[in-house]
């Protein structure tokens, strides 16, 4: 039976080879492919956002723990699909229209699939319509917004004026996020949370998924 | 240093300017479309920002050519326009320099990381360099790479600015940490300043960010760091909701008011970032003159 810390701590290390490795043993052991998400990985994954929400660890830490996260989820997914295992949440997350900047939202997309959750990454200058559509087709449970620039920000009230006339506003939380973006801001827009970092938009996600 | 350098502190701290987007959205740039590519499509108005800079004080002043890098601009589908977006930007701000002002064109951020591999350092370096040359055939006196959160990026971006002999700032925005002193990658002052200058930057700095005070501790740490002279670019503090508009809640006179300090702190370029506007330079020229 494999040393299943060596797996939480390959995760928090950065670690993507001995996390796959173990990872590897531990299902051929026989072990329970949600256990080894649920009571190692997904605390690994914790432990980082905590680190980067008390700015002990950066983007780099952040990104190799990801990685390592999403290796070792590469061989559990279709096990965990087998089995009938449904996501923590769906969330359909993207950068409002006219702002081209991501690597915040593909750090909070990160950070939220390895919390387990299922991330439906619109990409880039997404229209209102676009995540409208996305949220009703895969029956979201969250729609996550992010902007860089003061400009675009204003796209985040179009956003949520859409999801309300398409229906669906009560059907879907709303959490924002970026730069310029404020709990104020999220407040005044009618949004249901905002987050500061990628690791703090895990909490905000899970207490979302709660309300 | 370079003798451009040299030449422009030798009488004392040096003005720049202050914030371009802003200032072109003013003058009916939409929101969400790319602000370098005025310099072709609405020419008379970047001269015009360009101009209220130097009228307002600026010693030097930089070019709306923040995003124009082949990698940024194929967001907007202008990835063949680099040359001519580059050396029309130059050319607008050195018109309207007209002599009172050196152009140090801007460099910004490709947008995506090398760290996750979604560029490669071979595609960061090829744009940098058709970018940086076509900047210094359109007349720039030096070149500003800034706005940058990772030092690998910044490195290749100040290396193939150095390639065209003309003098190279290169700054980073410092916003993350527990102090809000390190890169979003998590360099810290000393880590950028060691690197920068040994990748051939004639000045360093940081820009962007938080807002001045921020910058007070960073500024004095770049400058212990290394010898060359330091360049901070501060925002206006950050955006608030005042009845339902976003506004920068700094004045251009509590901005100015920390100048001495950060001249204090070791800054020999001193500018704004977000949220500034010629009256802030008109304020940071008047604190400064009295410091000279």
């Amino acid at each position: 039976m494999p040393e299943l810390t060596k797996l939480y701590d390959a995760v928090l290390n950065g670690d993507a080879k001995t996390a796959l490795a173990v990872t590897k043993e531990a299902i051929d052991a026989g072990v329970d492919p949600l256990e080894l998400v649920t009571k190692h990985m997904v605390p690994a994954m914790d432990e980082v956002g905590r680190r980067f929400e008390c700015e002990e660890y950066f983007v780099p830490e952040l990104l190799l723990a990801a990685r390592a996260m999403k290796g070792a989820l590469g061989i559990i997914r279709p096990l965990l699909a087998a089995q009938g295992a449904q996501p923590v949440g769906r969330v359909v997350i993207g950068t409002v229209k006219g702002d081209l900047h991501d690597i915040g939202k593909n750090l909070v997309a990160s950070m939220l699939e390895g919390a387990g959750f299922e991330v439906i990454d619109l990409g880039a200058d997404v229209t209102p319509e676009k995540f409208v559509n996305a949220a009703k087709e895969k029956s979201a449970h969250i729609v996550a917004l992010s902007a860089l620039l003061t400009v675009t920000m204003p796209m985040m009230k179009n956003t949520i004026a859409a999801l309300n006339e398409a229906g669906i506003r009560g059907q879907v939380k709303v959490m924002v996020g970026g730069a310029p973006v404020t709990e104020h801001w999220a407040k005044e827009i009618g949004a249901d949370g905002y987050s500061e970092n990628a690791g703090s938009a895990v909490t905000l996600a899970r207490s979302l998924m709660k309300s | 240093m370079h003798p451009t350098l040299q030449k422009l502190l030798a009488s004392g701290p040096v003005v720049t300017d202050g914030a371009w987007g802003t200032q072109l959205q003013a003058l009916g740039l939409a929101g969400g479309d790319c602000p370098d590519e005025w310099n072709l499509t609405h020419p008379d108005q970047v001269a015009a920002v360009a101009r209220a800079y130097v009228e307002a004080g600026s010693q030097v002043i930089l070019t709306n050519t923040f995003r124009s890098n082949a990698v940024a601009l194929a967001g907007y589908g202008l990835a063949g326009r680099v040359v001519e977006l580059n050396r029309a930007g130059a050319a607008i701000s050195s018109r309207a320099a007209a002599g009172k002002a050196l152009v140090f064109a801007s460099v910004g951020p490709s947008g995506k990381m090398l760290m996750t591999g979604e560029v490669t350092g071979d595609t960061l370096r090829s744009a940098f360099e058709e970018q940086a040359q076509a900047l210094a055939e359109g007349g720039a006196d030096g070149l500003a790479v800034e706005t940058m959160s990772d030092l690998a990026e910044a490195i290749i971006a100040v290396a193939a600015a150095k390639a065209t002999g003309l003098p190279v700032v290169a700054t980073m925005v410092f916003d993350s940490g527990k102090n809000k002193d390190r890169t979003m990658m998590g360099n810290t002052p000393e880590q950028a300043a060691e690197a920068l200058a040994a990748a051939g930057a004639d000045v360093i700095g940081a820009n962007c960010g938080s807002g001045i005070a921020g910058y007070l501790p960073v500024c004095r740490r770049l400058r212990q760091a290394s010898d060359k002279p330091v360049w901070i670019k501060a925002n206006a503090g950050l955006p608030e909701i005042v009845d339902g508009k976003l506004v920068y809640q700094n004045t251009p006179q509590d901005f100015a008011a920390l100048a001495p300090a950060l001249i204090e702190a070791g800054a020999s370029f001193i500018g704004g970032c977000c949220g500034t506007d010629p009256d802030f330079v008109r304020a940071l020229k008047r604190k400064v003159s009295g410091c000279a």
